[in-house]
C-alpha cells in the first residue's frame, strides 16, 4: 500500500469523518481522551460515531460515563486544566441546558478569571436533530445561545470533509469549542482528506458562487440553499457562503460576498427571533448600509417550541420556499 | 498524637496568615477605605490549615467564593491574592477574577467559584487527569453545607466513585446556606452520611479541631493518594461573619452564635499549643508578628499596584486577542 498523500480523498460520510477525526487525533496525541454517554463499544454512540474507538483506544481514553452531563463537562473541564485535550460529547443539544453551568460559568470564563493562568481545551460534541418527529426537547438548535458567551469557539460543519478539518482544529484548540453535528447529514457521503486535514476555526467558505443575491447560511440549511439555488439558476445568480464556524466568524468573507451582491438572506435552523441571523443582519446593516440594495432578510425556524407532528414540524423548519420566496423579495 | 509539633505549629502559621489577612481587610471594609464584597472566612481556618499540611506543593484545590483561607492555606502569594482583592494589575488574575475567583495554579489553586457546588465537577477532572496520567496528585474540593443541596454535588461524587478518583471533598459545614440555617434545608443529621450513597467513605469531624482535623485530612489524602478513591469529608465549623462581610446576621441563632464564639478555634489552637509545651509565649506571638506584617506587606502592595489598563480587556478571553 503507498502511504497516504495529503491530497488523496476517500468517500465517507459525516459521521464516519468525524470517527475518523477522533480516532486520528487519538493517535496522534496522548492528551487526548473522549468521555460521554453510550459512546464505549459495542453501542459506539447513539449514532455510532464513536464505533470502534474505545475497542481501538482502550476504555480509559474513550470513557463511558453516567447520565450526568454536569459532571461529564465539569471532568472534562478540570482535566482540560490539568494538561488534557478531552472531546466530551453531549448527545444531543438540548441537553447542553443541563450542563450550562459548567459550560456558561466556568468553561467558558476560566482563562478570563484567572487572567490567563488557566485555559480550558475542551471540545464538546453535540447533535442537533428538527424534521426527525423528536418533539421540544431533542431538536433544538440552540447555536445562538452559544454565541452570546464570549470565550466559546460555536462551530456547525455542513459536508463530511468539514466536519473532520474543523473538529480537528477544535481538539486543537486551547479554548472551549463546541462542535455541533447535524444529525440530518451524518449519512450524507462526500469526499474527505484522508490524511491529516485540518480547516482553521473562523473561515467561511463559498460554497457556489453567484452575483445577485448572497445566501448566509451553516449546517444543514447549507443544503437546502445550494438546492434553492440550483433551481433559481438563469433566473437568479445567488452565492451560497458556509459559515462554518460562529464564533470566531469570518467578517471579511460576509462583507467580501455581500458588498459584491448588495443583497443577503441568513438562513438557518433555529428559531428566527435573536437567533444567530439578527447578528448578522445587524452587522451587515452596520457596515454596509448604503451600498445594500436591500434590507438582510432571515429566514429561520418560527417563534415556537419544536412541535411533534409531521404536520406542525414542517411548518415550524425553514423549508425551501422559504428561502426562495426571501430570494425572490431581496431581488425584486 | 498522630500529628507532629512541626505540623502544629506550620498548621499556626498558616492559620496566623489567614488570620492576619481576614482582620485587614475587615478593617479596610470598617474604614470605607475599600468597597468590595468580602465573604470573611473567620472561624473556618483550622481547615485548610489542617488538610494543606497534608497536601504536596503540586496537589490541586478547588474552592469557592469563601475560599480565602483555603487559598492562603494552599500558598498563593499573599501580595497578588490581596492585589486581585482589590482588582488590582498586580493581582493573582490581573484584576479580572476578583474575590471570588481566585487562581493560581502555580500553588495549585486552580479554580475559586463564585456558584454554589460549581467547583465539585471540575474536581473530579483534576482528578481524572491525575489518574490518567499517573502523577500522584491528590485534588481537594472545599464547598459548604449549601452545595451539598444542589445536582453537582451528586453527579461529581458519584463519577468520583465511579472511576474511583483521587479527590477529597471537603465540605466545611458552618451550618448556614447563604442567610438561612442548615435545619430549613436538610433532613439528615449529618451530610457525611450520603457518602453512603455513592458507595465512597464519609466521615464528620471538628473541623475546629486541629488535630482531629488532621487525622480526618491525613486518612482521606493518604487514601486518594493511593488509589483508593475519593472521601467525603464534613468538617464542622461556624461562620463568624456571616455571608458577606457586613451582613447584620438577623436569622442568625443568637444562643448559637454566642457559643460559637466562645469557642473561637484560634485562641483555643494557641492556649493548646502552649498548654502542650509545643511553644511558648514568645514563639507563637513571634509567628503572629510575622503573619501581621507579611500581611501588611500584601495589602501594602495591593495599595501600590496600578489599576488594569482597560486595553487589558480583550486579552484572556481566548487564546488570540479578538475585537
Amino acid at each position: 500500500m503507498s502511504p497516504v498523500t495529503e491530497r488523496e480523498t476517500v468517500e465517507l460520510t459525516m459521521g464516519a469523518a468525524i470517527n475518523q477525526a477522533l480516532d486520528q487525533a487519538l493517535a496522534d496525541d496522548p492528551a487526548v481522551f473522549l468521555l460521554g454517554e453510550d459512546i464505549m463499544d459495542p453501542a459506539g454512540g447513539v449514532m455510532q460515531v464513536t464505533q470502534g474507538l474505545s475497542t481501538k483506544h482502550g476504555r480509559d481514553r474513550v470513557r463511558e460515563t453516567p447520565i450526568s452531563e454536569q459532571a461529564i463537562i465539569g471532568a472534562a473541564i478540570g482535566a482540560a486544566m490539568a494538561g488534557l485535550r478531552p472531546v466530551a460529547e453531549i448527545m444531543i443539544m438540548d441537553f447542553l441546558a443541563v450542563c450550562a453551568d459548567q459550560l456558561v460559568n466556568h468553561a467558558a470564563k476560566l482563562r478570563f478569571m484567572s487572567g490567563g493562568r488557566t485555559n480550558v481545551p475542551l471540545t464538546i460534541r453535540c447533535l442537533h436533530t428538527g424534521g426527525f418527529q423528536m418533539g421540544a426537547q431533542h431538536s433544538q438548535t440552540l447555536e445562538a445561545w452559544l454565541c452570546h458567551v464570549p470565550g466559546l469557539n460555536v462551530v456547525v460543519p455542513s459536508t463530511p470533509a468539514d466536519a473532520k478539518g474543523l473538529l480537528t482544529a477544535c481538539i486543537r484548540n486551547d479554548d472551549p469549542c463546541v462542535f455541533i453535528e447535524p444529525a440530518a447529514l451524518y449519512g450524507a457521503p462526500g469526499p474527505v482528506p484522508a490524511g491529516e486535514h485540518v480547516v482553521p476555526l473562523g473561515r467561511a467558505d463559498v460554497k457556489r458562487t453567484g452575483s445577485d443575491v448572497t445566501l448566509i447560511t451553516y449546517g444543514r440549511q447549507v443544503h437546502d440553499c445550494l438546492a434553492v439555488a440550483a433551481a433559481l439558476e438563469g433566473d437568479i445568480d445567488v452565492e451560497v457562503l458556509d459559515l462554518r464556524s460562529l464564533a470566531p466568524w469570518d467578517s471579511e468573507a460576509m462583507l467580501a460576498s455581500v458588498s459584491k451582491t448588495r443583497r443577503a438572506v441568513v438562513v438557518h435552523q433555529a428559531v428566527r427571533r435573536c437567533g444567530v441571523g439578527a447578528e448578522i443582519a445587524a452587522f451587515l446593516s452596520e457596515e454596509l448600509w448604503g451600498t445594500l440594495a436591500a434590507p438582510v432578510l432571515r429566514v429561520g425556524g418560527k417563534d415556537t417550541p419544536v412541535p411533534y407532528a409531521k404536520e406542525l414540524e414542517e411548518f415550524h423548519l425553514p423549508q425551501a420556499a422559504d428561502i426562495t420566496e426571501a430570494v425572490r423579495t431581496v431581488t425584486k | 498524637m498522630s500529628v507532629t509539633r512541626d505540623t502544629l505549629l506550620e498548621m499556626y502559621r498558616t492559620v496566623s496568615r489567614i488570620h492576619a489577612c481576614d482582620e485587614r481587610l475587615r478593617g479596610l471594609l470598617n474604614q470605607g477605605k475599600i468597597f468590595i464584597f468580602y465573604y470573611s472566612p473567620r472561624g473556618q481556618e483550622i481547615i485548610p490549615a489542617a488538610v494543606s499540611a497534608c497536601l504536596r506543593p503540586d496537589d490541586y484545590v478547588v474552592t469557592t467564593y469563601r475560599g480565602l483561607h483555603d487559598e492562603i492555606a494552599k500558598g498563593a502569594p499573599l501580595r497578588e491574592l490581596m492585589a486581585e482583592m482589590l482588582g488590582r494589575s498586580g493581582g493573582t488574575c490581573r484584576g479580572k477574577g476578583g474575590p471570588m475567583h481566585i487562581s493560581d495554579p502555580r500553588s495549585g489553586l486552580m479554580v475559586t467559584t463564585g456558584v454554589v457546588g460549581g467547583g465539585l465537577p471540575i474536581a473530579t477532572g483534576l482528578g481524572l487527569a491525575s489518574k490518567l496520567k499517573a502523577d500522584g496528585r491528590v485534588t481537594v474540593v472545599n464547598f459548604g453545607d449549601g452545595a451539598a443541596n444542589i445536582g453537582a454535588f451528586h453527579e461529581a461524587l458519584n463519577l468520583a466513585a465511579v472511576w474511583a478518583l483521587p479527590v477529597v471533598f471537603v465540605c466545611q459545614n458552618n451550618r448556614y446556606g447563604e442567610f438561612t440555617p442548615i435545619h430549613e434545608t436538610q433532613r439528615v443529621e449529618q451530610l457525611s452520611s450520603r457518602a453512603a450513597g455513592y458507595g465512597i467513605p464519609g466521615v464528620t469531624v471538628d473541623g475546629n479541631d486541629p488535630v482531629a482535623m488532621y487525622d480526618a485530612a491525613r486518612t482521606a489524602v493518604d487514601r486518594a493518594r493511593a488509589g483508593g478513591g475519593p472521601t467525603l469529608v464534613e468538617a464542622m465549623t461556624y461562620r463568624f461573619m456571616g455571608h458577606f462581610y457586613g451582613d447584620q446576621m438577623p436569622y442568625m441563632d443568637q444562643a448559637e452564635y454566642q457559643a460559637a464564639l466562645a469557642a473561637d478555634p484560634l485562641p483555643r489552637f494557641r492556649a493548646q499549643l502552649l498548654e502542650a509545651g509545643h511553644a511558648s509565649e514568645e514563639d507563637l506571638a513571634t509567628i503572629e508578628k510575622e503573619a501581621g506584617a507579611e500581611a501588611d506587606d500584601a495589602i501594602e502592595f495591593a495599595f501600590a499596584s496600578p489599576p488594569p489598563d482597560p486595553s487589558t480587556l480583550f486579552e484572556d478571553v481566548y487564546v488570540e486577542v479578538r475585537r
